[in-house]
């Protein structure tokens, strides 16, 4: 177990690296990774610390945040397709963001972006809960996703093809795909410190979600109050998912491959498995974002599309071995 | 004659008919009696060679200024969102269309027995003083063409400068530039910059990713004007990298839009 999260952990912090030294320009790495630490003259500190080290920092934390809060949505729900991107939380995000742009309200005061797409996971992840908690089915929890998935893609493209402005239509696609090109460390600022206050929730529900592995009667009687278990998760996912969603785009997948990779190695832990899969979205996430970059580095390629031609076959995988009643 | 018999049909007077298809039939068969345009580049171009009353209808971006140069002599007209069903109610003889029209509408109007003709967007100048002289032939304007093409080369002559004005970038909406072989690229040349587009073998307009540009490190930075509403495509202009290159770009605005003579106007906001 020590040595699967000292893998992991050495894994995202080569994928960071590897992260810092991918870009078109092709510079030079020690070059580079001294510009980054010391700065100093001319263009390449600039290109290192406000456009590399944003994209891998974003990659990192939002990797992480997709990662810990499928681990932990699927503990709750205790079904192996709850996933934030799938379940449309990450949908209902976007449209918070889209909606807090559109009406100028993140002009007026930075923070209302993300505060908004925080607003809107919130809705969808206490939607959710509430249509498909743990005595749901795998059934009622995908037939509610899917509805909020379409009524938030529906939203999201509704409000931006209303918009005045000639580029908002073809937006669509980074709001449904996801997409860390070109963020800067302005948006690091407004996304990482409510990630890092969800992170802090969801984590504190480590313990709680071992017990309900039990079953409810035998978390109750382990002193696990529902209730309070319930409000830590929904806040904390929204803290997670809104704020990601807001400077990232929806991304699916991450959430859902990751704890399902990880499951075998951490013995179904709950308490194990939820950092395990942050520090595995970490590297998933980054993976992604080094391979976008790879792939067709003039072209911006939606990160989404590579987790889900990733995820989707596994999901089908799943849903498989769901209909026919093996355990999952 | 079939735009004089057409007309004939309508409600206006024959009188007025009479006395226009004669003049007109000189140059190409007889000159167009009703134009309707439904691209904001062939719209100026129609209203500084049409003849009055012979231009019916201009698109409904014309009248935008931030877009159109001619907003105020745009508000004359009727206008049109460029869609077949208006276009035809409007009994034009000849629709002028742009490149980027969809297809679909072109071939309804075409289907219906209207005259559409499609003309190009005019990437450098040379374009331009074709399309004036392909404008004045469609509207049986040779003159006015030949007017305002010789207006259009004095001032660019004079507009114009060739001394050697260093580095200059264009940076768009979703991290687009333009390169050599596009309007703006021609515009930022006659004004004596080079276009670090060109380092990167760039000749359109494509994406350019923010990092080439600030390693190109241009002494000057051009950026797309800024709309209405907002989008994350535009956001990507207020990246502290890009502010870190050059803190106040230049906007671009209505004059690089189209190739009409109004570049000059764009190429002198350069100086």
């Amino acid at each position: 177990m020590r040595g699967l999260f000292l893998a992991l952990a050495a894994l995202v912090a080569a994928l960071f690296v590897v992260s810092l030294l991918t870009g078109p320009a092709g510079l030079p790495a020690t070059d580079s990774l001294r510009a980054l630490a010391l700065g100093g003259d001319g263009p390449l500190p600039i290109v290192m610390r406000e456009i590399r080290l944003p994209r891998a920092i974003l990659g990192l934390a939002v990797g992480a945040g997709l990662g810990l809060t499928g681990a932990a949505l699927q503990g709750y729900l205790r079904n192996p397709l709850a996933e934030p991107g799938l379940i449309g939380i990450s949908g209902m995000a976007a449209l918070g963001a889209v909606i807090a742009i559109q009406t100028g309200l993140s002009m007026v005061a930075a923070l209302a972006l993300p505060l908004a797409a925080l607003v809107g996971a919130a809705a969808g992840v206490a939607l959710l809960v509430a249509l498909a908690g743990p005595r749901g089915g795998s059934v009622t929890l995908i037939l509610a996703g899917v509805a909020i998935s379409a009524l938030a893609g529906a939203g999201t493209a509704l409000v931006l093809n209303l918009s005045p402005n000639p580029y908002a239509a073809s937006e669509i696609v980074f709001w449904l795909m996801g997409s860390l090109a070109d963020r800067s460390m302005l948006h690091v600022g407004l996304a990482v410190p409510p990630m890092a206050l969800g992170a802090a929730l969801v984590l504190s529900t480590r313990r709680a979600l071992d017990a309900l592995t039990l079953g409810e009667a035998a978390a109750q009687a382990l002193g696990i109050s529902g209730p309070s278990l319930r409000w830590r998760l929904v806040a904390g996912t929204a803290l997670i998912v809104g704020p990601a969603t807001a400077v990232a785009g929806a991304i699916g997948f991450v959430g859902l491959v990751v704890p399902h990779v990880l499951r075998p190695w951490v013995g179904a832990r709950p308490s194990a498995l939820l950092p395990a899969s942050a520090l595995g979205g970490a590297a998933l996430l980054l993976a992604s974002d080094i391979a976008v970059r790879l792939i067709v580095p003039d072209r911006d390629l939606k990160l989404g599309v590579l987790t889900a031609i990733v995820g989707a076959p596994l999901f089908l995988h799943l849903i498989w071995k769901t209909r026919s009643g093996g355990r999952v | 004659m079939r735009g004089c018999v057409r007309r004939s049909r309508a409600i206006l007077a024959a009188a007025l008919i009479a006395a226009a298809c004669p003049a007109a039939s000189g140059t190409r068969g007889a000159a167009p009696q009703r134009v309707v345009s439904m691209n904001l580049c062939s719209d100026q171009l129609a209203m500084m060679l049409a003849a009055p009353g012979q231009l019916v209808s201009v698109s409904s971006l014309a009248r935008d200024p931030r877009l159109s140069p001619m907003a105020d002599r745009a508000a004359a007209y009727k206008p049109n969102t460029g869609r077949a069903e208006e276009i035809y109610l409007m009994r034009p003889d000849l629709v002028i269309a742009g490149t980027y029209t969809p297809p679909a509408t072109v071939e309804m109007l075409r289907r219906l027995g209207v005259r559409v003709e499609v003309l190009p967007p005019a990437e450098d100048f040379d374009a331009i003083r074709t399309e004036i002289t392909r404008m004045g032939a469609l509207l049986g304007q040779p003159e006015a063409a030949r007017d305002l093409q010789a207006r259009f080369d004095a001032d660019l002559a004079a507009a114009r400068r060739r001394t050697d004005q260093g580095r200059a970038a264009i940076y768009e909406a979703n991290g687009f530039t333009s390169g050599p072989d596009t309007l703006a690229g021609s515009i930022l040349g006659a004004a004596g910059y080079a276009n670090i587009a060109a380092d990167y073998g760039i000749t359109a307009t494509t994406a350019l990713p923010m990092e080439l540009l600030v390693m190109a490190d241009p002494d000057r930075l051009i950026t797309g004007a800024r709309w209405p509403g907002q989008s994350n495509g535009e956001a990507i202009l207020d990246h502290p990298a890009l502010a870190a290159v050059q803190p106040e770009p230049q906007v671009t605005g209505r004059d690089w839009i189209c190739g009409t003579p109004f570049v000059t106007r764009a190429i002198r906001s350069l100086e």
